[in-house]
Parts: structure tokens; C-alpha cells; sequence
């Protein structure tokens, strides 16, 4: 079982994480949370200085965080992107694709469930912010780079 | 008809094994119900009150021959000898094992079909027109633009848990025979200069709280759709309702911001996505059109239809629209036989119209919300011969928009949401209202029975509905008059207290009295109820 996954080169951050309010308040934390119905957009002054942003996802169902993620990253948010909470395995595939890059799930993972769903998709229909080209893209390579 | 690639085809064999292992799991004891459920339910398998039921997309409602065929096979292998065609242009079978499930959808594969997103809070089948392709008066065809959403909506990682079920339509045509505006988002098609685009309506929908779906946008360019798109469920992903399951749909979010401040931030969050580089290039667009290129036509033919047969001819009158192709003609299949269930078909029946299709339509057909099925390209010489058939096998009913074309969702029978029995009461309706001379005199009167709440069989937009609800455990029918799910959108106002099964059936004989007594020159019921109001129905029911 896995409880930290990261798809990031090096150590993740260790360092705890501060709430939105504390984090636009104050100025010398590095890591922040974003609870769910919280604005991402908030943190697009300060995103040269994050080095950790977690998401929080109360329960799976609870969609908010995916478009929290992908607003970060359009806005060019280079750290670590990380997803805790009620995160269950057949969510890690759609979070990478809006831009997670590490998971601090509540309840662990199986390794070997993750592998699958990892690689159970070779092809994508939707352009997100996770660089892989999709399917459109494939179809038109000469129009289409990158 | 759109053919997968090996793209598509990949996508959809990786679910198949996906759920395969799912199932597997739970056979196995390794998930519980409450852990399996969120999967089963991302694709179509619904545990109601006697089976799982399977719901399998058909995308815009059109299907092919070789795919129908699998259908009855289904319906024969794995369920009970029947389908049920859906308000949402989908089938369900209602008699299904979980074992087999994974079986199921392998098949259902091999003739490029899935059940992917008919159920759970995500972007479901798209919906379009039934006569897309071969209506006279069509802009251009929906069905690329559709093609184009589904492969757009499979899997979209960021709106896979909405706050709800988000349903989208489009159709190309100033008559709206797909209900546009009553969906989460309703796009029509149309052209400004040489440019074709879509106008765009969001915050529609029935359920318990109604709304007619407001224009959001006059015109989204080809090329800016999917950003546009994408712009309008992030608004309503990040700011929809998640407190209240029934107040969760983008319509309530509409109506509480206002249409104005909803398209504020709609443009808005645009502003940001349309320079992402998120829509295909047009290219994609010009590969998928050919798929959907008018078949080959015979030219020459007559438009001339013997109508020596009595009992044919009336059908014709009916069930046969006009095709833009001379010599060709759409055929209306009705699935509402007197005292049927409406919507089933057997799988002789499925197996019998897949044989029509192709050899009288070109391999073609298409189911309708109103759950009803086509034959889009049908030579006008070819009909007599088709109706003989139908006629055979029972599906030769005369009864397109009136009456007796009851729209009827499954109701306490099936579903484990229903608080009454909608069947029974649209059996005891087709049979009260049985004679051809009485439906035809009625006109086109489009009767709509729901059996809870959440509107599945379109109450609210029918000229006349029925709403089935529990009250002191005891099934009790509210009655609606005026709505409409075409062009001239509107929705249904109750009458008054409800009635018992018998006595909803005897409140509509009196409601279609007033009609024929009160009715002017060419007037619809929906006109006459428009123009003397509810009070002289009311009196006849209640006084």
C-alpha cells in the first residue's frame, strides 16, 4: 500500500501548509491548502514564491479541486500541485491530467491498482495541462505540433 | 454514420476491461457495494428494484443496422426479450446480472458502442435531432458537431464529478424536435455571413424545479466551441450547488447568480481558456463530416405513393415526414402500440426494424426523445412494402404526436426513484383514447407521464402531463397543462389537486372536451389552452 505518491523529481515539500486566508495575509509561507470552494485564482499574485499547493478533497464526489488544479497550472504554477483527502485510485488518472503532480490520499493505495490505472488509457480526447497530445492532435500531426 | 478509429476504438475496449476488472472485484468480495457503486454507475449499471439495469449510450440517437442487431441480441442473450428506448435517445435493459455486465459491453464494443457517462454527475449522451441529416431546413448538420462533443465529453478529466448530471443537446433547425432548451446546455446551430457557429442556451432542465434554458450567447464561432464550452462547466463545476442534490443542476445556479452575472463569468473565465489552444483544428471538424455525407441517393424517382390502401394511407399521413432528397421519405416507427408499454420493443422487433434499415434506409436509424424510432432515407416506392412489415410485427400504429403517442418513463414498474407506476396509467390512457377517427380528430397533443419528481418522462413539457407522486403511500397523479418541448418552449402549469390512476385518465377526457368544444379554425390543444387560459379546463375537471 502507498501513501505518498509523487510524480515529481526530487523530495516532495515538507513543509506544512497554511490556510488561503493566513497564506494572502502573511507573507513568508511557502505552502498553502486550498479547501474546497475556496478561489485558486486567489493565489495567482503570489505563485513565484509557492513551492506547494494542496488541494483538498472532502469527499470524491466533490469535483472543485479539478478545476482549482488546471487554473493553476493555465496561470503557470510550476510547484508541486498536491491532492489530499478522499482520494480514491480511479481519481489519480483524471487529477494528473488537471495537473496534480503528488497524492496525500486519506486511506492508502494499492501499488498495483495505481500501476493499472495508470496505464489503462494510452489516448486522450481533451488538451488539458498535463502535455499529452490528444487524440485530435494525433490525427493531425501536420497541423497540430508538439 | 461516424466509424471509429483505432483511437476510439482503443478508448472504449480499455473501459471494457476497466469495468471487467471492476466487476471482478466485487464478485470477489474485494469492494463493497458502497465502494463499487461510484464505478458501476460511471457506466450505466444501475441497481433498481428487481435487477441491474444497463443504459447504453446511442450518441445523438442514430445507430446502424449491424448495431441495432446487437441490440436484440442483448435483449435475447442477457435480459428478458426487450429493450426500452429512452426520453434521452438511449436503451436500457432492465433484467440484467452484474456477471455479465463486462460480457455485455464487450459486445456491445465490437459494434462501436459503450455505456460510458449514461450515468453519474457527468457530461452525459449527447443529444441531437432525429431528422438531422435529411431535414429540408437545416443550417448544416448537427451530427459532426455532436460526434465532435462526445469524443470531447469522454473522460473529461475536470467534469467528471459536477455537482450533477450535465446534459447537452444540439440541434441545426428553427423547429426544435429535441427538446434544446429544456437540456443543461442547448446549442443551435446557425450561420452569420458564411460562418457557421452556435448560439447557446444554458440553465434548462425539468426535474422539480422547471426552467426553460435563456440564451447565454448569439454565436460561438466553429473553432472557439469547445473553450466556450468548457468555460461555461467550470463556472458551474467551481460555483454549482453541492449542498443539495436537488438544487445542484447548472439551471438553479443560473437562475441564483442571473442569466446576466452567469454569462459575466462565463466570458470571463473564456477570456483565460480560448487562448489555450483547447479546440480541435477545423481539420478535425472536415474529418468527421464526411462520415455523416449524404448517402447515395437514386436520382430520378417518383414521389408517387399509391395510397390504394385505406389503412396504409393513414399511416403515410402520419408517420411519413418530408425528406430534402425527391423520391425519399422519413418513416416514423412508433413503439406506443394501443395498451403497450411505450419505448419497449422486442427483440424480434429490434432484429425486424435493423432489417428495414438496411435494405429500405441505407443502414440507418434513429431513435427519438420521444421515444419513438426512423428511418431517415426510405424511397417513396419502398413504402408500401416497409408498412406491410411493420404491420406484421405490430409497429404499424398511425399515432406520431397525437395522443396516443404517449411519452412515459419507467416508472414504480422498474425504477427505484419512481413513486408511482407511469406504465400502467399510459396503457389504461392508449386505451381510453384507442380509436384512430378520436386521435386524429384530437390533433397533435403530445401527453407526457412521469413517475416522480425528477421528470424523466418530460411532464412538464407536455400539452398535457402527469406527474405520479406518493401521497400517504398512496400513488397519486398531479395533471399539467400547456408545456412544450419544441420551438415554442414552455411549461406545463398544474391544474389542481391530483387524482387517483382512473380518475387522471377520466380528468383528461374531460380536459380534451373542453378542447374540442372550444377550439378555433386550425387550433392545436396547446393553442387553445394558450388562448383561453386554465380556468374553463379547471371547471370541467373540478366543477
Amino acid at each position: 500500500m502507498v501513501e505518498f505518491l509523487s510524480f515529481r523529481d526530487g523530495e516532495a515539500s515538507q513543509e506544512p501548509s497554511v490556510t488561503v486566508e493566513s497564506f494572502t495575509g502573511q507573507s513568508n509561507s511557502t505552502a498553502v491548502r486550498i479547501e474546497a470552494g475556496e478561489d485558486a485564482r486567489e493565489l495567482l499574485p503570489y505563485l513565484d514564491r509557492l513551492s506547494l499547493v494542496e488541494v483538498n478533497f472532502p469527499a470524491y464526489t466533490d469535483g472543485r479541486g479539478y478545476s482549482a488544479a488546471r487554473i493553476l497550472r493555465e496561470a503557470g504554477y510550476a510547484g508541486e500541485l498536491r491532492a489530499v483527502g478522499d482520494v480514491l485510485v480511479d481519481q489519480i488518472v483524471p487529477m494528473r491530467r488537471c495537473g496534480f503532480d503528488s497524492f496525500h490520499p486519506d486511506k492508502p493505495l494499492d501499488d498495483a491498482a495505481v500501476e493499472r490505472a495508470l496505464h489503462r488509457y494510452a489516448d486522450v480526447y481533451q488538451k488539458t495541462v498535463d502535455g499529452r497530445r490528444p487524440v485530435w492532435a494525433k490525427r493531425h500531426p501536420e497541423i497540430v505540433n508538439g | 454514420m461516424y466509424r471509429y478509429d483505432s483511437y476510439d476504438q482503443s478508448i472504449v475496449d480499455a473501459r471494457v476491461e476497466e469495468f471487467r476488472d471492476q466487476v471482478q472485484r466485487r464478485l470477489a468480495g474485494h469492494l463493497t457495494e458502497d465502494q463499487f457503486k461510484p464505478l458501476r454507475l460511471m457506466n450505466g449499471l444501475y441497481l433498481q428494484l428487481h435487477a441491474y439495469m444497463l443504459r447504453i449510450a446511442i450518441p445523438y440517437g442514430t445507430l446502424s443496422a449491424r448495431q441495432m442487431r446487437k441490440l436484440g441480441e442483448v435483449a435475447r442473450k442477457y435480459d428478458r426479450g426487450y429493450g426500452h428506448f429512452t426520453t434521452r435517445t438511449n436503451i436500457q435493459f432492465n433484467w440484467i446480472k452484474l456477471a455479465d455486465a463486462p460480457d455485455i459491453l464487450a459486445e456491445l464494443a465490437t459494434v462501436e458502442m459503450h455505456a460510458i457517462q449514461t450515468s453519474g454527475n457527468c457530461i452525459r449522451n449527447i443529444s441531437s435531432d432525429q431528422y438531422a441529416g435529411v431535414a429540408a431546413d437545416e443550417v448544416t448538420d448537427p451530427r459532426p458537431w455532436a460526434e465532435l462533443l462526445r469524443q470531447w465529453s469522454t473522460f473529461h478529466p475536470e467534469f467528471t464529478y459536477l455537482p450533477r448530471k450535465f446534459k447537452i443537446c444540439v440541434i441545426a433547425t428553427a423547429e426544435d424536435r429535441s427538446a434544446m432548451r429544456l437540456h443543461d446546455i442547448g446549442l443551435k446551430l446557425v450561420k452569420r455571413g458564411d460562418e457557421i457557429g452556435a448560439e447557446v442556451y444554458a440553465g434548462g432542465g425539468m426535474g422539480r424545479t422547471p426552467m426553460v434554458g435563456p440564451q447565454i450567447r448569439d454565436f460561438v464561432p466553429e473553432d472557439e466551441v469547445i473553450p466556450y464550452l468548457e468555460a461555461c462547466l467550470r463556472v458551474y463545476n467551481r460555483y454549482g450547488r453541492r449542498d443539495n442534490k436537488f438544487k445542484a443542476r447548472i439551471k438553479i445556479l443560473v437562475h441564483e447568480l442571473g442569466v446576466e452575472e452567469y454569462k459575466r463569468q462565463v466570458e470571463e473565465e473564456f477570456a483565460q481558456m480560448k487562448v489555450l489552444g483547447l479546440n480541435p483544428p477545423r481539420e478535425e471538424l472536415d474529418r468527421i463530416r464526411p462520415f455523416f455525407a449524404n448517402p447515395a441517393y437514386e436520382q430520378g424517382l417518383s414521389d408517387e405513393i399509391d395510397r390504394g390502401d385505406p389503412a396504409f394511407a393513414l399511416w403515410v399521413d402520419r408517420q411519413v415526414a418530408t425528406h430534402r432528397q425527391p423520391g425519399y421519405a422519413i418513416v416514423n416507427i412508433s413503439l406506443k402500440p394501443v395498451g403497450g408499454i411505450p419505448g419497449d420493443a422486442s427483440a424480434d422487433q429490434i432484429d425486424l426494424i435493423a432489417d428495414l434499415a438496411e435494405h429500405y434506409s441505407l443502414d440507418e436509424l434513429r431513435v427519438t426523445h420521444a421515444q419513438n424510432l426512423v428511418l431517415p432515407h426510405v424511397k417513396k416506392a419502398d413504402l408500401y412494402a416497409i408498412w406491410q412489415k411493420l404491420d406484421e410485427a405490430g409497429l404499424a400504429e398511425a399515432n406520431l404526436d397525437l395522443i396516443g403517442d404517449i411519452i412515459a418513463c419507467p416508472g414504480l414498474d422498474y425504477c427505484s426513484l419512481a413513486n408511482a407506476r407511469s406504465i400502467p396509467l399510459a396503457q389504461k390512457l392508449s386505451e381510453r383514447f384507442a380509436s384512430p377517427d378520436r386521435q386524429k380528430d384530437l390533433g397533435e397533443l403530445k401527453l407526457k407521464i412521469s413517475g416522480c419528481i425528477n421528470a424523466c418522462g418530460h411532464h412538464h413539457a407536455g400539452h398535457i402531463g402527469i406527474l405520479g407522486v406518493d401521497r400517504k403511500g398512496v400513488e397519486n397523479f398531479q395533471l399539467l397543462l400547456g408545456g412544450s418541448g419544441a420551438e415554442d418552449a414552455s411549461l406545463g402549469q398544474i391544474t389542481g389537486p391530483g387524482f387517483s390512476e382512473d380518475g387522471v385518465v377520466d380528468a383528461i377526457e374531460k380536459v380534451t372536451d373542453i378542447y374540442l368544444a372550444e377550439r378555433a379554425q386550425g387550433e392545436r390543444f396547446l393553442d387553445t389552452y394558450r388562448r383561453i387560459g386554465m380556468k374553463p379546463f379547471k371547471e370541467a375537471i373540478y366543477g
